[in-house]
């Protein structure tokens, strides 16, 4: 489990990156964290001519929170950083509540969220977050102008982004919240802090009279993208406290097409979508009645 | 006044070293070495048609390219059967690299040599191998069909038939009033120690001689087999085994092809040599254990006494047998547990399959033999309607019927016959500490609250301690300093530690002062090895032996100098004193100048302790006839046959009806070692010992597809438990009974933690489920593939729970 021999180049900025990168087109790779690029490197699942390692550009590791309420995570901020974003969580709650399910401590210190994100893993706990909370990321080529492609686009298959060569994410933006909604987050992994079996994000939103508008979710590990699904219609127009949240969650696990594994067949996965929808739901609403004080 | 250290809770000494990487380990070893990399077999059962190495050979910074064909002499035999026995009548091992044919994914066939392990798998990659497929034989049950053979000559896939039995099973089945059949599975796992096997060797061509650093359990055995192997002059190898990451079994078994390859081409070529084993060589060509399938069946009276247990097992021993059937003598022998039984039969059929070889790992076959009894004592229970500890207790041998003899020959050959214990006792303090007599009035509020609780218990005896000896050595140095040493090795039980306190408390002599050294041929050269919770109890012993041989030239030594009887002497705390004259007193450092006769004055203190030199008379010699110098001890302690300690698990377990996971809520030992030299080590290793069972009851699989290829041969997809998934508390009672074989009364702690793990978890799951569990471990998708089962009828439930809703419905 030892790397063939690679190319390394550390670009001190931005541009330099960029020329880097247009330079070695193909031959070319983006090292962030390395947590997932490193293993496969050693595993020879991949073999890169060129590393570019992009640590030492200064000006990508700040956690932004924009007017408008919408999150913009650096390229190189890592995932213990946004963790611990006091701002970022307040802004959007969703973020702490999926990061801390993100592997563990050491995989957080090094790991950055944009780097999940490029790795494009329908596991991994950002992908689905990028999705539900109608984000993008913000991509940069040499001689263009910085595109930004939202979830839907960007998220092409499992490990498979729009990214092309020559291409470096520099940040990705996690939209705000809307008005009167809450969010939860739920997973079960075999073991904490591995990729979860099966993980729901969700949102609802409520009306001024705490009825139910819109339910929202996206989930991890049972396709090849993060889709959203929206199950607002068994419990629209009910009551916070009283909508038939089983109902939503058997919606979700018809809309689902789930894979099995060796940890997981599909018929459990499929299960926990309905289970996990059932459960995370009632706490966003709940938290959509704490955050926004609509009258409960 | 030396305080007491024999059974206090000292922390490690060792700990602090390890923790903050002063560790030494084989890959801490040797940086210049060359380094080696492997083409291992990507097929399970095939024949090798050709090796085309021409394209290796241009990478640059190649030093050699090694195939069977390379090998000479005695390396080009098949490796060792370490322990035949007269059951293993078709024994069959491989050779150091394949020998034209492999039968298991992992095989080693190929090994490069290059400046590094990263050039060494650049060239191993371009190696091309031709196959010729056969079809692979995977699980015990298709061995068993043998519809095609793992080794050609072997047509029915049997390595040994063994049979163990007492009374008259077949017609004590016959009369008793009730008998249950059943066949349940338990899986593979694997010993998986942190830092995986790892081999450093260099050839010192001017002094024709070999050090071999190897992570081992057992550097005195590695050390005879590449002597013999190499054709080399024992006095010509030594073998270290430094700081060892875990070995828990699997470096035990000896000698790897890379503990003889290794050394081999570090001669061939003149140069230092390293292999340190990468994860998934690990996975692949290391050893497996556990896997079995067991039939079983059992007769009892109305009150739950059994009459009779007829065992029939099919053990997945793997491509090969090295190590013998240790795992099945093991399983057949200790599956009686601590229970009183007249008539037993347990065949055990050791079937090869296509797989990395089975051999032991902590439990070494107990887990699976506690498994078999102890679920047929729930399902004795689940039959008659009584209370599963009731049941258990009925059938307990008591505490005045010790020796028990089980008329059955153990793992080293000798009876089996229980030396002491008191398991009534130990039931008793387990029901106590687990709450299990208030436990049916939890469930139930529990089950109104929509949650699932179940409770379970196993209990097991471990034949530990296993002979045939071990030495130790003890040298006080004229500075004071009391060096220790024994033959066999550390993994990380602490030693260095407990072996310590035995001598401190022996000699009389502060802990500080002590220095223990261990799995070196250099300073000790006859040992067995780590294994078998046999350490604490052979170099246990055989060092308090030296240090009370130590002792009595100490006390003799000092008589002489101060003009008294050797028996008014004592020592504490490193000084020779009278007893009850404060005056007279001379410390050991002295006592050690004064123990040899040739007395150059390097220091100080040499040059003090000469004051107290009385001249030898003129007709005696300076060392007389029956004594030598130096103040130094070596005695072995050899025992007559194994010591046995006892345990009892309970565990409380929850399942959540909606994603059917698995939470530990209470989990409660009783254990008895005998006396315990130091509590907080045993703990320490019950702890890890439920950990390892946890994994092994929930977690862990080795999952083999079809074709015999090992699917999550990683870290990410074999399910060792993360701290998070071991219970946050244990709650442990000691119970000590002392073992009457050994000077200090002790019996073996190192493999206990484990035995019960998916016996107990099993009978908790099957508990909350109602559902009968067959087979172990279980993941959230098995249960809820078990509840559905449950549901449309195809899976059988417990006569317990049937009797509770009928309660509820009542
Ligand atoms: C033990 C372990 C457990 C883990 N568990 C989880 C888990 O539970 N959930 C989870 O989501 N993740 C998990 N991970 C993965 C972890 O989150 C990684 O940190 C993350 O997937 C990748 O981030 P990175 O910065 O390390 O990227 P790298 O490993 O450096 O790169 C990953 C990929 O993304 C590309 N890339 C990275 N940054 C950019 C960029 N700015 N522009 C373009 N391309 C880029 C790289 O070229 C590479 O292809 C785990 C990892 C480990 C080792």
């Amino acid at each position: 489990m030892k790397p063939p021999a690679f190319g390394y180049a550390a670009p001190r900025s931005v541009e330099e990156a960029l020329a880097v990168l247009a330079d070695l087109g193909h031959d070319g790779k983006v090292l962030a964290g390395g947590q997932s690029l490193i293993p496969l490197l050693s595993m020879r699942l991949t073999a890169p001519h060129t590393l570019v390692d992009i640590n030492r550009i200064p000006g990508l590791a700040d956690v932004t929170v924009a007017e408008d309420g919408s999150v913009i995570v650096g390229a190189l901020v890592r995932h213990a950083e946004l963790l611990a974003h006091a701002q970022a969580f307040e802004a959007l709650p969703l973020l702490r509540r999926a990061t801390s399910n993100v592997a563990h401590a050491t995989v957080r210190n090094r790991g950055t969220t944009c780097g999940s994100v490029a790795h494009a893993d329908p596991s991994g706990e950002m992908t689905a977050i990028l999705a539900i909370t109608g984000g993008s990321v913000q991509i940069a080529a040499a001689g263009r102008r910085t595109r930004d492609v939202g979830a839907r686009e960007f998220f092409l298959g499992p490990l498979e982004s729009c990214l092309g060569p020559g291409e470096l994410a520099v940040s990705v933006r996690f939209g705000a919240p809307a008005p009167r909604s809450g969010s939860a987050f739920l997973e079960l992994a075999r073991r904490q802090g591995d990729y979860a079996m099966c993980g729901v994000a969700v949102t609802v939103t409520l009306d001024d009279s705490a009825e139910v508008t819109t339910v929202r979710a996206a989930y991890l590990s049972v396709g090849p993208v993060p889709d959203v699904h929206d199950l607002t219609a068994p419990v629209a127009g009910q009551r916070y406290s009283t909508a038939d949240w089983r109902a939503a969650g058997e919606l979700a696990a018809s809309l689902v097409e789930p894979e099995g594994d060796l940890h997981a067949s599909a018929d459990y996965r499929r299960r926990l979508v309905s289970v996990l929808t059932e459960r995370a739901l009632p706490l966003a609403a709940a938290d959509a009645v704490a955050r926004t004080q609509v009258a409960a | 006044m030396t305080t007491k250290l024999f059974g206090e809770p000292i922390a490690r000494r060792e700990d602090a070293r390890l923790i903050v990487g002063k560790g030494r380990y084989l890959d801490d070893i040797g940086h210049g070495a060359l380094g080696v990399a492997f083409v291992r077999s990507p097929h399970a059962n095939a024949r090798i048609l050709d090796i085309d190495v021409s394209a290796a050979v241009e990478v640059a910074g190649v030093h050699a390219i090694y195939s069977y064909e390379d090998l000479d002499g005695a390396m080009a035999q098949p490796l060792p059967v370490l322990i035949p026995h007269p059951s293993l009548t078709a024994p069959r091992t491989g050779y150091p690299l394949a020998n034209g044919s492999v039968s298991h994914v992992g095989e080693p066939i190929v090994m490069v040599v290059a400046d590094d392990r990263y050039l060494a798998e650049d060239a191993a990659e371009r190696i091309v191998v031709d196959y010729e497929f056969r079809t692979p034989v995977v699980g015990v049950e298709a061995a068993e069909r043998a519809d095609s053979a793992v080794h050609e000559d072997i047509p029915d896939n049997v390595a040994a038939r063994l049979v163990q039995e007492f009374g008259d099973v077949d017609a004590a089945l016959l009369q008793a009033p009730h008998t249950v059949s059943f066949t349940q599975t338990i899986e593979r796992s694997a010993s998986m120690p942190l830092e995986g096997k790892g081999v450093h060797a260099r050839w010192d061509a001017v002094d024709e001689s070999l050090r071999v650093y190897t992570s081992t359990q057992t550097s005195t055995s590695v050390r005879a087999a590449i002597a013999t192997k190499l054709d080399l002059s024992l006095d010509r190898v030594e073998v270290i085994a430094p700081d060892v990451g875990g070995g828990f079994g699997v470096k035990i078994v000896h000698p790897w092809p890379e503990e003889l390859l290794i050394p081999w081409a570090a001669i061939r070529l003149g140069r230092e040599v390293k292999w340190a084993e990468d994860r998934r060589e690990h996975f692949v060509s290391s050893a497996h254990e556990r896997g079995q399938l067991q039939r079983i069946t059992a007769g009892y009276d109305d009150e739950g006494r059994l009459l009779a247990l007829d065992a029939h097992i099919l053990h997945d021993h793997g491509a090969y047998t090295p190590y013998g059937i240790v795992v099945p003598i093991i399983t057949s022998t200790q599956l009686l547990g601590p229970y009183r039984l007249a008539n037993y039969r347990c065949q055990v059929d050791s079937v090869y399959t296509n797989t990395v070889i089975v051999t032991p790992y902590r439990g070494a076959g107990r887990p699976q033999g506690c498994f078999a009894m102890e679920r047929t004592m729930d399902r004795v229970a689940d039959d008659l309607g009584l209370d599963r500890a009731a049941v258990r207790e009925i059938n307990l041998i008591r505490a005045d019927e010790f020796p028990w003899d089980n008329h059955l020959i153990f793992q080293d050959g000798r009876p089996l016959i229980y030396d002491s214990g008191d398991y009534p006792s130990m039931l008793d303090k387990l029901r106590d500490l687990v709450g299990w007599e208030g436990f049916e009035a939890r469930r139930s509020a529990a089950a109104a609250d929509g949650r699932w609780l179940g409770i379970g218990m196993a209990l097991y005896v471990e034949g530990t301690g296993v002979g045939p000896y071990e030495g130790g050595h003890v040298q006080v140095l004229p500075s004071g300093k009391v060096l220790v040493s024994t033959g066999l090795t550390s993994q990380g039980q602490g030693h260095e530690t407990a072996f310590a306190q035995i001598v401190a408390e022996e000699l009389g002599v502060p802990i500080e002062d002590i220095e223990v050294h261990t799995g070196d041929t250099r300073r000790f050269a006859y040992a067995v090895g780590t294994f078998a919770s046999r350490a604490a109890v052979m170099s246990g012993n055989a060092v308090a032996l030296a240090a009370r041989a130590v002792r009595e030239k100490a006390l003799r030594i000092a008589a002489e100098v101060l003009e008294v009887d050797a028996a008014d002497l004592d020592i504490v705390d490193g000084v020779v004193g009278v007893r009850g004259d404060p005056g007279a007193v001379l410390p050991l450092s002295s006592v050690a100048v004064l123990s040899n006769p040739l007395r150059y004055a390097f220091d100080e203190a040499s040059r003090a302790a000469t004051q107290f030199a009385r001249f030898a008379s003129d007709d005696q010699p300076p060392v007389a006839d029956d004594d030598e110098p130096g103040l130094e001890g070596r005695d072995y302690y050899s025992p007559v046959r194994s010591t046995f300690a006892s345990g009892a698990h309970a565990v409380i377990v929850e399942v959540d009806p909606g994603t059917c996971a698995v939470t530990i809520e209470k989990y409660a030992v009783v254990h008895d070692c005998g006396r315990l030299i130091n509590p907080r080590i045993v703990e320490g290793q019950i702890h890890g010992g439920v950990a390892q069972g946890v994994g092994g009851a929930l977690y862990e699989v080795m999952a083999y597809d079809e074709t015999g290829q090992l699917q999550n041969a990683s870290f990410m997809d074999f399910l060792m438990p993360y701290v998070s998934e071991v219970p946050q508390r244990i709650d442990i009672g000691h119970q000590e009974t002392p073992s009457p074989l050994n000077p200090l009364g002790i019996k073996g702690a190192g493999e206990a933690g484990v035995i019960p793990g998916s016996a107990a978890i099993a009978a908790a799951l099957e508990d909350a489920l109602g559902i009968r569990i067959t087979s172990m471990p279980l993941g959230p998708s098995q249960i809820y593939d078990l509840i559905r089962a449950a549901q449309d009828g195809t899976a059988e439930m417990t006569l317990n729970s049937a009797r509770r809703s009928q309660e509820e419905s009542t």
